[in-house]
C-alpha cells in the first residue's frame, strides 16, 4: 500500500466509524439506563432512512435529516410509553421479545408504506462532490461525517455531564436501584432516554442516505454491528462506543485495503471475542454493580400433577398421531419436536443456569453440519452419523463455554454471539468441507427411516428423551447446584460448589442437546446450509424460550411449538405474515409476561 | 339416505369441488419477503400467464391453479413448505425459489420425492450440473451463461489488468471463477490484479472503491447487485473510479436494479439485463402490452421469468397429455416453446433452458438508466460443450 492509500483508507475508516457510532450511541444509552436489549434499534435506524428519503424529495435533504430524526425519536417515546413501560417488572429479557416483535412489525410496515424497491436518496446539497486528498478524490460528505461523529460525542458528553437530566441518567446507569431510592422518577427518565436513543438511531439512518439506499434488509445488518460496537466499548459508555466504532471501521477499511476482503465477513466478531476475553467489561466499561441478595428467583417447583398429566397425554397423543394423519402434519410436527428440544437446551442454561446465550444456534448448526459431513464426506452410515454428530457440537460448546462462563450477563451472551458468528463464517467460507454458502445437499436418512412416519417416530423418541433428561437434570443435585450458582455465586462458592465448573458443564450439556436437535434437523431436511447457525436461528431460540416463560419448566417446549406453528400458519395464509407474527408475540408478551408455561404451573 | 350418508356426501362435495381433481396445481415457493423487489413483479408475471391460459381453455380441459408460499428465504423452511405443497396441497409440479442454497435444497427434495421442480430464479450452475437430477429443470440463463455472454466484449477491449469485485457467496464466487477461466482462455496474457469479496448487502463501498483505484486496473468485472451495486456506483462516481476504467457488471441492466440508480447510472458499462421498452419483437410486444394492460406497470426481468415459467409448465403438461410426473419430465426434456424473449429449447442433456439475455451498455436518458447498443444473446450459444456438461453431471 502506498502512503497516500493508507491515508485514504484511514479516512474511509473514520467516516465509517462515525456512521457506526451514531447508531451504537443510542443503543448504548438505552441499554445503560433501562437494561433493555433493544432489538428494534436497527428498525428505528431503517425508519430514519426511509423517512429521510421520503422527506428529502419534499422539503430537501437538510430539512429532512433533523425532521426524520425527531420523528423517529417521537416513535421511540411512543413505543416506550405504550409498550415497554408495561413490562419492566417482567422477567429480564422479556423486553427482548417485545422489541423483536417491534422489529417484525416495522419491517412489514416499511414494505407496505414504501414498497419493495430500494430507494437511493439524494446526495447532500453542498457536499455532493469530492475533494482531492493526496492525489485521490475523497467524498466531501465523508469529511462531513468524520466531523459529525465526534461532534455528537461531545454534545452527548456535555448533556450527560453538565445537565441535571444527564446526571440523573448517569446515576441510573451506575446504580439504578440507588437512583430510584433517592427519589428519581425513573418512568420519565426511561422514556427520555429511550426517545433520545431512538432519535440518535433515526439521525444515524437519515445521515446515511447519501451513502446507502434505504432498503428492507438494513435493520438486521445494522443491529448486529451496533451490538458489537456497544459491547466492545463497554455497555453504557458513550466514549467506549466511539472508540469501538473507530476500531471496527478501521479494521474493516484496512482488511479491504490490504487485500483480505473476505475477512470483513467476521472481523468485528473476532475483535469482540478478543476484547471480551481480555477485558470482560469492554474497553471502557466498568464492572456492573453485583446483583443484591434477595433478587433470587423463587425455586423452580417440581412439575405439578396437572403438568405431568398434560405431558403424558401430549406424549401419547403424539405417539398415536401417525395412525390418523399422514403427510404434512408429520413434517410440521417433526420440525416442532426438533425446535422443542433446541429451545429446551437453551432454556437449560438460561433458566436454571441464568446464563444468556445469543449464539445457541452455533451448536444446533454444528450438530447439523457434523451429521452432513460424516455422512457425505466420511461415508459413515446414517445411524452412526446421527449418533456422533452431537458430540461435535458438545465439543464446540466445551471450548467456547470455557471463555463464556468467565463473563457475566450480557457480556457473556455477546461472547456466545461472537463465537457463533465465527463458527458461522468458518462454515460459510470453508467450501471444501462445508460446501460454502450453498451448504451440503443429499443428507437423507437411511432407507428404513426415510418414510415420514418412521422419521417422525425417531424424532419423537429422541427429542422426548432428550427433553426428559434435561428436565431430570434440573432437579438432580447438579441442577440444584446450577441454580445456586445463578442465585448467589458467592454463597454457592462458599458452600463448596465450583461455580465455573458447574456452569461450564451446563453449557456443554446444552450444546450437546442442541447438537442432537441439529443433527435430526439435517436429516429431516435432506440438506443443511449456513443459516442453520445464523443469528436468526439464535434469535428464534430466544423467542421460543421467552414466549414459553424462562422460569417455567415446560414453557420453552410450548413456546417452540407455538412459534414454529405460528410462522407456518401465518406464512401460509397472510401476506404480511411477519407483522401478524409480531402482533401475536406482542400480545402474548403483554398478557402473559411469565410465558405460556406459567399457565401450567402449580397454583400456590 | 341416512343422515350419515348425507354428511359424508356433503363433505366429499366440499373437498372435491374445491379441489384437486378439477384443477392442475402449480405449487410455487419463493422468498417473497427477502427479495421483494424482484419477486413482486415475478408474481404478477405468473398471475398474468395463469389468467391467459385459463381464458383460452386451460390445460387438458382443466384450469391451471397457482398456489404460492413464502419459503422464508432459508432451505429448512423451504423444504417444509415444499412438503406442504406436495402432500397437503396436492401440487402436480413444484416451481420457484430464488437463492441458490434454497434452490439446491428443494431440487434435492424433488429428486427424493420424485416430483418435478422447475427452478425459475436461481442462477447457480450447480442446479443443473454438479447437483443436477432427473426431476429438476432451470429456466433462467445461469451465472456461467450470463458471464459468458459478456466475454466477447471483454475480449474485444484487449485490456490486460483486470480487477474483480463480487458479493461473497455462491453467485458472486462462481461468476468470478467463470469469468477468470473464460477470459484467460480467450486472452492468455490477462492478469487479475485484485479481487474484492464483499459480504452480501454490506459492502464497505468507500474502502472497496479505493482498493480498486490502488490496484490500477485497466478494466473491472463486477457481479454486485441491489443495494451493494447502488453503494458501489455512487462511491465510484464520486471518487472517479469509472472515469477511464471500463466496467462489466452482471445483471445491472435488469430494471429491478437499474431503475434505482436514476441519475447515478454510470455511462458505458457493459451489462446483462432487460431493456423492456426497446424490445419490439412481436412476442415481446404482445407480452408487454398484456402486462401493462393488466397491471398498469411496466414489466421487469422477474415478470418475464414468472410468465415464462408458468407457460413452461402448461406446455409440458399439454405435450405429456397427463399430469403424471414421469411423463411430464419426459415431455419437458427437449420441449420447444416461445417466450417473450423468443424461442427456447429445454435441453435434454442437462434440463437447462436456452433462454437468453440482453447484453448492452448503460446510459442515462432524462435522469433514468437505460440500456443502449444492446443485442440479444441466445442462451444456446453460451453453454459449455456437451462432454464437459456430462462430466459435471457425472453421467
Amino acid at each position: 500500500m502506498l502512503l497516500s492509500s493508507v491515508l485514504i483508507q484511514f479516512l474511509n475508516g473514520l467516516a465509517g466509524a462515525s456512521s457506526l457510532f451514531l447508531v451504537a450511541a443510542g443503543l448504548s444509552l438505552i441499554f445503560g439506563v433501562t437494561r433493555i436489549v433493544n432489538f428494534a434499534h436497527g428498525s428505528l435506524y431503517m425508519l430514519g432512512m426511509y423517512l429521510a428519503v421520503w422527506l428529502a424529495e419534499r422539503i430537501g435533504f437538510w430539512a429532512a435529516v433533523p425532521l426524520a430524526a425527531i420523528t423517529v425519536g417521537a416513535i421511540g417515546a411512543l413505543a416506550e410509553i405504550s409498550l415497554l413501560r408495561r413490562i419492566y417488572k417482567a422477567p429480564e429479557l422479556l423486553q427482548l421479545l417485545a422489541t423483536f416483535a417491534l422489529l417484525l412489525l416495522v419491517k412489514d410496515f416499511a414494505l407496505w408504506a414504501w414498497g419493495p424497491e430500494d430507494l437511493l436518496g439524494p446526495r447532500a446539497p453542498g457536499f455532493a462532490g469530492a475533494v482531492e486528498i493526496a492525489g485521490n478524490a475523497f467524498p466531501q460528505y465523508d469529511l462531513l461525517l468524520i466531523l459529525l461523529g465526534p461532534l455528537v460525542l461531545v454534545l452527548l458528553q456535555l448533556l450527560l455531564s453538565r445537565t441535571r437530566w444527564g446526571i440523573l441518567v448517569r446515576a441510573a446507569t451506575e446504580d439504578r436501584e440507588m437512583a430510584g431510592a433517592l427519589g428519581v422518577n425513573q418512568r420519565w427518565l426511561f422514556t427520555g432516554v429511550f426517545a433520545l436513543g431512538a432519535l440518535l438511531a433515526g439521525l444515524g439512518g437519515a445521515l446515511q442516505i447519501p451513502r446507502e439506499p434505504a432498503n428492507l434488509n438494513v435493520d438486521l445488518s445494522v443491529i448486529s454491528d451496533a451490538f458489537v460496537v456497544v459491547v466492545i466499548g463497554g455497555l453504557g459508555s458513550i466514549p467506549g462506543a466511539f472508540l469501538a466504532a473507530l476500531l471496527i471501521a478501521e479494521a474493516k477499511a484496512f482488511c479491504i485495503g490490504l487485500g483480505y476482503s473476505q475477512a470483513t465477513l467476521v472481523i468485528e466478531f473476532v475483535i469482540m471475542a478478543a476484547v471480551l476475553v481480555a477485558r470482560p467489561w469492554g474497553l471502557l466499561g466498568r464492572m456492573p454493580v453485583p446483583a443484591r441478595p434477595g433478587a433470587a428467583e423463587p425455586p423452580l417447583a417440581p412439575p405439578s400433577r396437572r403438568l405431568r398429566w398434560t405431558l403424558a397425554i401430549v406424549a401419547c397423543g403424539l405417539a398415536l398421531l401417525p395412525l390418523g394423519s399422514g403427510g404434512y402434519t408429520l413434517v410440521l410436527l417433526t420440525d416442532l419436536l426438533i425446535f422443542a428440544l433446541f429451545a429446551a437446551s437453551l432454556h437449560f442454561i438460561m433458566g436454571p443456569g441464568g446464563m444468556y446465550s445469543f449464539g445457541h444456534a452455533a451448536y444446533f448448526g454444528l450438530g447439523a453440519y457434523a451429521a452432513g459431513i460424516l455422512l457425505l464426506r466420511e461415508k459413515f452410515p446414517m445411524e452412526l452419523a446421527l449418533a456422533l454428530a452431537p458430540f461435535a457440537a458438545g465439543l464446540a460448546a466445551l471450548a467456547f463455554g470455557w471463555f463464556c462462563v468467565r463473563l457475566s450477563g450480557v457480556y457473556s451472551a455477546m461472547l456466545t454471539l461472537a463465537f457463533a458468528q465465527i463458527a458461522w463464517s468458518a462454515v460459510f467460507q470453508w467450501d471444501a468441507l462445508t460446501g460454502g454458502s450453498n451448504g451440503l445437499v443429499g443428507v437423507w436418512p437411511a432407507p428404513w427411516l426415510s418414510s415420514k412416519p418412521a422419521y417422525y417416530f425417531l424424532t419423537l423418541l429422541i427429542c422426548a428423551s432428550g427433553i426428559f433428561l434435561l428436565w431430570r437434570a434440573i432437579y438432580s443435585p447438579f441442577g440444584l447446584a446450577l441454580r445456586a450458582t445463578r442465585d448467589s455465586p458467592l454463597r454457592a462458592e462458599a458452600s463448596g460448589i465450583d461455580v465455573r465448573a458447574t456452569q461450564w458443564a451446563a453449557f456443554a450439556i446444552a450444546g450437546l442437546a442442541a447438537g442432537v436437535a441439529g443433527a435430526l434437523y439435517a436429516f429431516s431436511k435432506g440438506s443443511i446450509s449456513p443459516e442453520a447457525l445464523g443469528i436468526q436461528r439464535s434469535v428464534d431460540g430466544l423467542v421460543m424460550v421467552m414466549l414459553g416463560g424462562i422460569q417455567t419448566l415446560s414453557g420453552p417446549v410450548w413456546g417452540a411449538a407455538l412459534f414454529a406453528w405460528l410462522q407456518d400458519a401465518a406464512a401460509r395464509n397472510i401476506d404480511y405474515w411477519r407483522a401478524a407474527t409480531g402482533f401475536v408475540i406482542l400480545a402474548l408478551a403483554l398478557v402473559l409476561p411469565n410465558g405460556i408455561g406459567s399457565l401450567l404451573q402449580a397454583k400456590k | 339416505m341416512s343422515r350419515l350418508q348425507i354428511i359424508v356426501f356433503a363433505f366429499s362435495a366440499l373437498f372435491f369441488t374445491e379441489g384437486k381433481a378439477q384443477t392442475i396445481r402449480i405449487g410455487e415457493l419463493n422468498s417473497y419477503k427477502v427479495f421483494p423487489a424482484f419477486l413482486e413483479p415475478y408474481k404478477k408475471g405468473m398471475e398474468l400467464a395463469i389468467e391467459e391460459i385459463n381464458a383460452s381453455g386451460g390445460v387438458l380441459g382443466k384450469k391451471l391453479e397457482l398456489v404460492t408460499r413464502d419459503d422464508g428465504g432459508n432451505p429448512g423452511d423451504a423444504v417444509r413448505v415444499a412438503e406442504e405443497l406436495i402432500s397437503r396441497e396436492g401440487a402436480h409440479v413444484l416451481m420457484g425459489t430464488f437463492a441458490s442454497n434454497v434452490g439446491l435444497a428443494v431440487s434435492n427434495l424433488a429428486a427424493q420425492r420424485k416430483v418435478l421442480f422447475l427452478a425459475s430464479e436461481p442462477l447457480t450452475d450447480k442446479m443443473v450440473w454438479e447437483n443436477g437430477n432427473r426431476y429438476t429443470f432451470r429456466l433462467r440463463p445461469s451465472t456461467y451463461m450470463q458471464t459468458a455472454m459478456l466475454i466477447p466484449e471483454a475480449v474485444k477491449l484487449k485490456k490486460k489488468r483486470w480487477a474483480i469485485v463480487y458479493p461473497n457467496y455462491e453467485y458472486g464466487q462462481s461468476a468470478t471463477a467463470s469469468f477468470k477461466k473464460l477470459l484467460k482462455a480467450a486472452q492468455p496474457d490477462v492478469e487479475f490484479v485484485t479481487e474484492q469479496a464483499s459480504p452480501l448487502g454490506k459492502i464497505d463501498a468507500g474502502a472497496v472503491v479505493q482498493a480498486l483505484i490502488d490496484a490500477k486496473p485497466d478494466a473491472i468485472f463486477s457481479s454486485l447487485f441491489a443495494a451493494d451495486l447502488q453503494k458501489f456506483v455512487r462511491e465510484g462516481n464520486t471518487r472517479g473510479l469509472f472515469k477511464s476504467t471500463p466496467v462489466f457488471n452482471l445483471l445491472a441492466g435488469e430494471p429491478e436494479y437499474l431503475d434505482t440508480l436514476k441519475d447515478e447510472t454510470p455511462d458505458g458499462w457493459w451489462v446483462t439485463g432487460y431493456p423492456w421498452n426497446a424490445i419490439n419483437t412481436p412476442e415481446h410486444r404482445k407480452f408487454r402490452d398484456a402486462y401493462q394492460k393488466r397491471w398498469k406497470d411496466y414489466p421487469r426481468q422477474g415478470s418475464v421469468v414468472g410468465y415464462s415459467a408458468v407457460y413452461t409448465v402448461a406446455n409440458a403438461i399439454r405435450k405429456a397429455g397427463s399430469t403424471d410426473t414421469e411423463k411430464v419430465v419426459d415431455a419437458l426434456r427437449g420441449l420447444e416453446m416461445t417466450t417473450p424473449f423468443g424461442p427456447i429449447v429445454w435441453r435434454p442433456l442437462d434440463h437447462q433452458s436456452t433462454m437468453g439475455a440482453y447484453v448492452g451498455q448503460l446510459a442515462k436518458k432524462a435522469g433514468q438508466g437505460v440500456m443502449v447498443n444492446w443485442r440479444f444473446a441466445d442462451g444456446a450459444n453460451f453453454l459449455p460443450p456437451f462432454e464437459e456438461v456430462r462430466a459435471l453431471r457425472k453421467e
